[in-house]
């Protein structure tokens, strides 16, 4: 089964979906969508680099991550600038650094659409082995330092003189995203990873009344998306990326739908 | 208590200061914390109450002087401000476990302890000003602290509910032998809750038992003639009580609520 592609691609997609939940949900509550961003634009670096030394784009593209995460904290702490500026700055430029690195290696031909957008058809089943095996180890991760991350979601200060250790939570947690970006870049491309993390979380929050709830619900509705925009790809023979997020665009708009009045359990 | 024994000392200040921008928030404060003790900062806006609490709990580092504090103290933190945001889907059930898992039981027994046992499976973002405070404080106090540090709790509760979660701290400590830092406005309830009250203004202006701090120079000079002069230690007691679903409950005799004595 695992030599048809369409098989693979609906595996390694609902394997990022079920690690996006969690961290999207993380992302949408502490306000963070524009640092999904900066990663998954550095992520261009990574690939640039990847093809360059001609080593596993995966592991090269979670590296880029890991070390863009890490400049952002030593700016943070240094720079008078504001995150979002810092962000901006880092996000484009790497985008940037990457493209002139793929400019100049003239002797590789780049799909350059392919890593923008996704490619289902690319996905080996290395690839295969790569997410799920990532993604379990991200989910046990996140799960050990759940109560320690959301903690400090809602206050820092809270988390740290109750001996939370909110700072490892932290770290962890940017490692954690430098590693979905990279396992998810195939499924929905660099440029609409940001959405895969953001929308299902975003719709979930409305049929939610807890935060665990929430990181699950989001986690099945990413993996609906994954599953409805995959089997629209495939029908009306459109490109899988941009496909999925549009089926998660389509559950959130219906679950901002008005709900026909019906008491509520509380 | 042992006469002879000498009360565990929870956190201390040694001459403490946080200066940001050449500027020096507070500086050269020292005090102490220790079981069983209600200590209370008092002093104007921006005389550097948090700052100093924010020391004590290891918030904040001093950039002079030191900071200690017991290891592994088990703290109890509400804080002066807490901005939920609202994409956050959280019940107040859920916010008490916070920092900590606790039973079903201990839950509402906090919960029942702050008058807010009815709103449990309610959500944080629905809360009123008052009840948000009281559930912070059912959460600070479910952790069974040695060491409860309160950034002016009783914000936004009116008067009644604020004589009554006055006498709670004092039960806590009662009960728990723990140790509480107290940043309040409210100089009546100050004075006759605790034991011994700190008057910071960028530095500790005067520190003592709250009769001597309410005589001293330094005390009348900062909250002028008019405020001090007149610290009567009020009480306030009604002959029936508003339960929280809204039934009234008539006392089978009046003045029998628990007293708050000087």
């Amino acid at each position: 089964m695992l030599d048809d592609f369409f098989f693979r691609a609906v595996l390694g997609g609902i394997g990022v979906a079920l690690v996006a939940g969690p961290l999207g949900c993380i992302i949408i509550w502490r306000r963070l969508a524009y640092f999904g961003d900066t990663l998954s634009h550095s992520a261009l670096l990574g690939i640039a680099l990847a093809l360059l030394f001609d080593i596993n784009v995966t592991l090269a593209v979670f590296g880029i991550s890991v070390a863009v995460s890490m400049l952002l904290i030593v700016l943070q702490r240094r720079a008078s600038l504001s995150s979002d500026a810092l962000l901006g700055m880092l996000a484009h430029s790497s985008l940037a650094i990457g493209l002139v690195v793929l400019a100049f290696m003239t002797w590789v031909r780049v799909d350059l659409m392919g890593f923008l957008f996704g490619d289902i058809l690319a996905i080996t089943p290395l690839d295969l082995a790569i997410i799920w095996g990532g993604g379990i180890s991200v989910l046990a991760v996140v799960f050990i330092i759940w109560r320690s991350l959301f903690a400090a979601t809602v206050s820092y200060e809270i988390a740290t003189a109750e001996g939370l250790s909110p700072d490892h939570a932290n770290f962890i947690f940017m490692i954690m995203m430098a590693g979905v970006i990279a396992i998810s870049m195939k499924i929905v491309g660099v440029l609409l990873i940001t959405a895969l993390l953001i929308i299902p979380a975003a719709t979930a929050r409305r049929l939610s009344n807890s935060p665990e709830q929430m990181a699950i619900f989001s986690s099945i509705i990413g993996l609906i998306s994954v599953w409805g925009g995959l089997l629209g790809s495939l029908e009306w023979d459109i490109p899988a990326g941009p496909s999925i997020v549009v089926a998660a665009l389509i559950c959130f708009v219906l679950s901002v739908m008005p709900i026909p009045k019906r008491q509520r359990a509380r | 208590m042992s006469v002879l024994k000498e009360p565990e000392m929870l956190v201390s200040l040694e001459n403490a200061g946080i200066s940001r921008s050449d500027r020096w928030l507070v500086r050269g404060v020292s005090m102490s914390v220790s079981a069983g003790e209600i200590v209370t900062l008092i002093g104007p806006n921006g005389s550097g109450k948090s700052t100093t609490a924010k020391l004590t709990l290891g918030l904040l580092q001093p950039d002079e002087g030191t900071a200690y504090r017991k290891p592994h103290l088990n703290v109890g933190y509400v804080p002066q401000k807490l901005d939920l945001n609202w994409t956050l889907p959280l019940s107040v059930n859920r916010f008490l476990q916070l920092t900590n898992r606790a039973s079903r039981a201990q839950i509402n027994d906090a919960l029942a302890s702050t008058d807010t046992l009815h709103l449990a499976n309610a959500q944080m973002s629905n809360l009123s000003g008052g009840e948000f405070q009281r559930v912070l404080l059912a959460r600070a106090i479910l952790r069974a602290p040695d060491f409860l540090v309160l950034d002016e709790p009783v914000q936004g509760v009116d008067s009644n509910g604020e004589l009554a979660l006055f006498s709670l701290i004092e039960n806590i400590r009662n009960t728990l032998n723990c140790g509480v830092l107290l940043i309040s406005h409210n100089l009546h309830i100050v004075m006759a809750t605790t034991d011994r009250v700190i008057c910071l203004n960028g530095h500790v202006c005067c520190s003592g038992s709250p009769a001597n701090v309410a005589s001293s120079a330094a005390f009348k000079s900062l909250f002028g003639e008019h405020v001090t002069s007149g610290l009567a230690f009020y009480e306030h007691n009604h002959d029936h009580e508003h339960l929280p679903d809204g039934r009234i409950h008539h006392n089978a005799r009046t003045g029998g609520e628990e007293n708050i004595d000087a």
